[in-house]
């Protein structure tokens, strides 16, 4: 009797665990029969360019997640870097041109702007969801100002380079994203970082008790997470070659959807970046597929939207849950 | 005389109209076990709680190694060799073994900035041997038995061993009562193994089993240490005595006003139970009646009560009300069938504390104040009124909210609002909990009134005193079984000592 019982249990966390990636593979073949252009290697490239960007913003916004915390500023930081490297490489507007030196500085922005997000959350002890929705849309603002509603046109090549330069056939963007999830891998397993913001996700008072520094913490994650956020909009404006501030729109619902999807649950605690990797790729390649398809753009965005609510229905093991708000 | 490795001074902590500490000393030798013993609410809780480092003391002072500190926090606690094990468990599922015994302690194994996995899963191995544990320091805990998570808390209070100068005094709080016999033995074998090592405090409802591990023995009533005695010499029975200690005041519980109860049964279990909660419980409730439940924290009435109102789900047996079977899906289908329940978490679960003493009155019954869809204003107001002058609740009007006011009259507005719902049985549990004395008095007055009236009452008591004193009949849990039935009539009650019996 008992051994069963185990059993079941055990299969049903592992198929949990593996849930997000029996979905992809899924996907793939389900599309792949009804489209042969899918299975190409030109396809396979697009799949990964159109990838890179939401996973290295999927790296920031999955250790807020993790957290028990979650992000709304990313289309805010996204925004506002963008425009700030557009600013400062080679462009038909502003007169500087200190071209791949812009990167650092616009993640750094990016990365201040996360600082100020932990601390209004944590001083102020407001809830992270209005503090980050404030600082999001101020960002949004603050880029939309400083352009006056222009756009700015890009002609730095190098710093182009960034995106749409080719490294063994493979886009520059997609190695770039590679290194986020290495890098965040590392800070997720290999740091002390990384193991706190689980524990403060699974339960903050055990974590305070044990003598983790939950405010700091929670300040560094939330940097962390718009060093992430910067160089996304990096990316985006050198994959654009344009610096604007609708180059952010709709990276928010795609990267939490794709955190969500991939199976990090937003009670904080379980999950991981490697998941929130197979997320963005259960969304890109139902989108692509979508697209390959014929399916109308309108249409897309609705299976997207219950495409994250049977995410978080299937995440979430409810018999647990006495209160749901 | 040995300087004691952990001595408490005079300590005293006060909560708004509760004495949890009234000037308690303890103390603790190298290598000595003492057990701690008392009924819930006598203050061992919040004696560990002060060594731990989670309250400060209002008076008094704490000495290690004869020096004195002031514990700042668990960790700081922790650092200065004092380690404690909760009863509710601090693993952390979503983390492995070895992380959660190096939880904030992670430095020991940082090279160039980042976390050596292979040396900490090491480091764990060797605590888990010391536990005789034969589990991979790189499980995950989620996947673990409750048991091997409770060893596992105790290999990280025992890690502290190895790396601090001073010595480690480890605070076992109720470590057994999730183990099983075979868990306990290799328990008690490492506690003995530990003495050359460190000094224990055990508690534990368990009386035999304090008696076996300890050295000396404390006895806690009211947040006062009552007893010192050497374990050697003591008996269970003697410790019952000490634990129970003063007398009954017939008065204070209005046992004159003690209705007797009519024949007609309102509510019956056959045979209910629970996994994990209870088992094989069948009983009676009459018209009129209290039923009094007596049990430790654990023993499953806490759960048999939230089962009775609707909150979980029996596994099995039957539950009648008036004679008919009954399936309660929901608290709401409890209240419809008119059983109403009074929590202990008087303002998470009692109350809507931001809602005014009238809203909260009718939450239970709102559709008779509705019609055509709109809420009545003045019948809420004028219903509410009244019962505000009924139960002589102190409030500036009914629109205040009611979280402003005191946990007595927190408490009436409950009590209206199940009244105003129409209930026939009403389950209180820890109805005084956090309340004044005199507040106490007027909410027993009101347990006399509703029985006058025919309201079925069982009672989750905070004290033994107050469930001999209010009650017609008394329930002994232990371990989720009902262990013994008393009757007590005004005159005729049942002593704490005939009760403790069977509850330990």
């Amino acid at each position: 009797m008992k051994p069963v019982s185990v059993l079941n249990g055990n299969l049903l966390r592992h198929w949990r665990r593996w849930a997000p990636v029996v979905v992809l593979l899924a996907l793939c073949i389900l599309i792949s029969l009804f489209n042969g252009n899918f299975l190409t290697f030109g396809n396979f490239i697009r799949l990964l360019n159109s990838a890179a960007i939401p996973i290295v913003l999927c790296m920031g916004a999955t250790f807020i997640i993790l957290m028990g915390s979650i992000d709304l500023s990313i289309e805010g930081v996204v925004a506002l870097t963008a425009v700030i490297v557009s600013l400062l490489v080679l462009n038909d507007i502003s007169p500087y041109a200190i071209s791949l030196w812009a990167v650092p500085i616009a993640v750094a922005v990016g990365g201040l702007m996360g600082l100020l997000n932990g601390i209004l959350h944590v001083k102020l002890k407001t809830p992270s969801f209005m503090t980050t929705l404030g600082v999001g849309f101020a960002g949004v603002g603050i880029a939309t100002t400083i352009l006056g509603g222009a756009t700015i046109r890009i002609s730095d090549q190098t710093f182009r380079f960034l995106s749409l330069g080719r490294v063994f056939y493979i886009p520059m963007a997609v190695w770039i994203a590679a290194a986020a999830v290495a890098v965040a891998y590392v800070i997720q397993e290999r740091t002390r970082l990384g193991r706190w913001l689980y524990a403060i996700g699974t339960d903050e008072m055990t974590a305070r008790h044990a003598g983790i520094p939950i405010e700091r913490t929670r300040i560094l994650i939330f940097g962390v997470a718009g060093l992430f956020y910067g160089m996304g909009g990096v990316l985006a404006a050198a994959q654009f070659g344009q610096g604007h501030a609708l180059i952010s729109q709709g990276r928010l619902f795609t990267t939490i959807t794709a955190v969500v999807v991939g199976g990090t649950a937003l009670s904080g605690g379980v999950g991981s970046v490697i998941n929130s990797v197979v997320g963005v790729f259960i969304v890109v390649v139902l989108a692509n597929g979508l697209v390959l398809m014929g399916v109308e753009p309108y249409v897309q965005q609705g299976v997207q939207g219950l495409l994250i609510i049977a995410a978080v229905a299937l995440a979430l093991d409810r018999s647990r849950l006495d209160v749901v708000k | 005389m040995m300087q004691p490795v952990l001595e408490v001074r005079n300590v005293s902590k006060s909560f708004p109209g509760v004495k949890a500490l009234d000037n308690v000393s303890f103390h603790i030798n190298k290598g000595e076990v003492v057990g701690l013993i008392g009924e819930n609410g006598a203050g061992k809780s919040s004696l560990l709680k002060v060594l731990n480092g989670i309250y400060q003391p209002d008076e008094g002072k704490v000495l290690v190694d004869g020096r004195e500190i002031t514990i700042t926090s668990p960790r700081h606690a922790f650092d200065s060799g004092i380690a404690m094990v909760f009863q509710e468990q601090s693993i952390l599922p979503t983390l492995t073994v070895a992380e959660n015994i190096f939880l904030g302690r992670e430095e020991e194994f940082l090279r160039y900035g980042l976390i050596s996995k292979s040396r900490m899963n090491a480091a764990a191995a060797e605590e888990l041997k010391k536990v005789h544990l034969s589990i991979h320091p790189a499980m995950r805990c989620a996947d673990l038995s409750f048991a091997d998570r409770q060893m596992i808390e105790i290999a990280k209070a025992l890690s502290l061993d190895s790396r601090i100068k001073t010595d480690v005094t480890i605070l076992l709080d109720e470590p057994t009562s999730v183990l099983e016999q075979k868990e306990i033995e290799l328990l008690f074998r490492i506690i003995s193994d530990l003495k050359q090592r460190a000094s224990i405090v055990f508690i534990s409802h368990r009386l035999e089993e304090v008696l076996e591990i300890s050295d000396r023995v404390y006895v806690m009533r009211d947040g006062q240490i009552v007893q010192e005695l050497a374990a050697k010499n003591a008996t269970v029975k003697e410790l019952h005595q000490h634990m129970v200690g003063r007398q009954l005041h017939h008065e204070y519980y209005r046992e004159a006003r003690q209705a007797t109860p009519s024949a007609k049964t309102v509510l019956e279990c056959v045979d209910l139970n629970k996994d994990g909660a209870f088992s094989n419980i069948s009983f009676e409730l009459h018209e009129g009646e209290v039923l009094g439940i007596a049990g430790v924290i654990g023993s499953g009435r806490e759960d048999l009560a939230r089962c009775l109102a609707g909150h979980t789900s029996p596994g099995g047996g039957r539950l009648l009300i008036d004679g008919t079977a009954v399936h309660f899906g929901a608290a709401y289908d409890a209240t419809a069938k008119g059983v109403g329940l009074v929590p202990s978490e008087r303002k998470v679960e009692g109350l809507v504390a931001p809602f005014s003493v009238a809203e909260n009155m009718t939450l239970a019954a709102l559709p008779k104040f509705v019609s055509g869809g709109i809420i009545s204003f003045s019948s809420e107001k004028a219903v509410a009124a009244d019962w505000v002058s009924r139960l002589k609740i102190k409030t500036p009007s009914t629109a205040t909210s009611a979280g402003s006011l005191s946990g007595g009259n927190q408490q009436k507005v409950v009590l209206a609002k199940w009244r105003i719902a129409g209930v026939r049985v009403l389950i209180l549990d820890h109805p005084t909990r956090g309340i004044d004395v005199g507040s106490k008095e007027d909410v027993y007055e009101l347990v006399r009134d509703m029985t006058a009236e025919g309201l079925a009452v069982i009672l989750l008591g905070d004290t033994l005193d107050e469930v001999i004193g209010l009650s017609n009949r008394i329930l002994v849990m232990r371990d989720g079984e009902i262990t013994a039935r008393f009757e007590a009539p005004p005159g005729g009650k049942p002593t704490q000592v005939e009760l403790v019996r069977h509850m330990v």
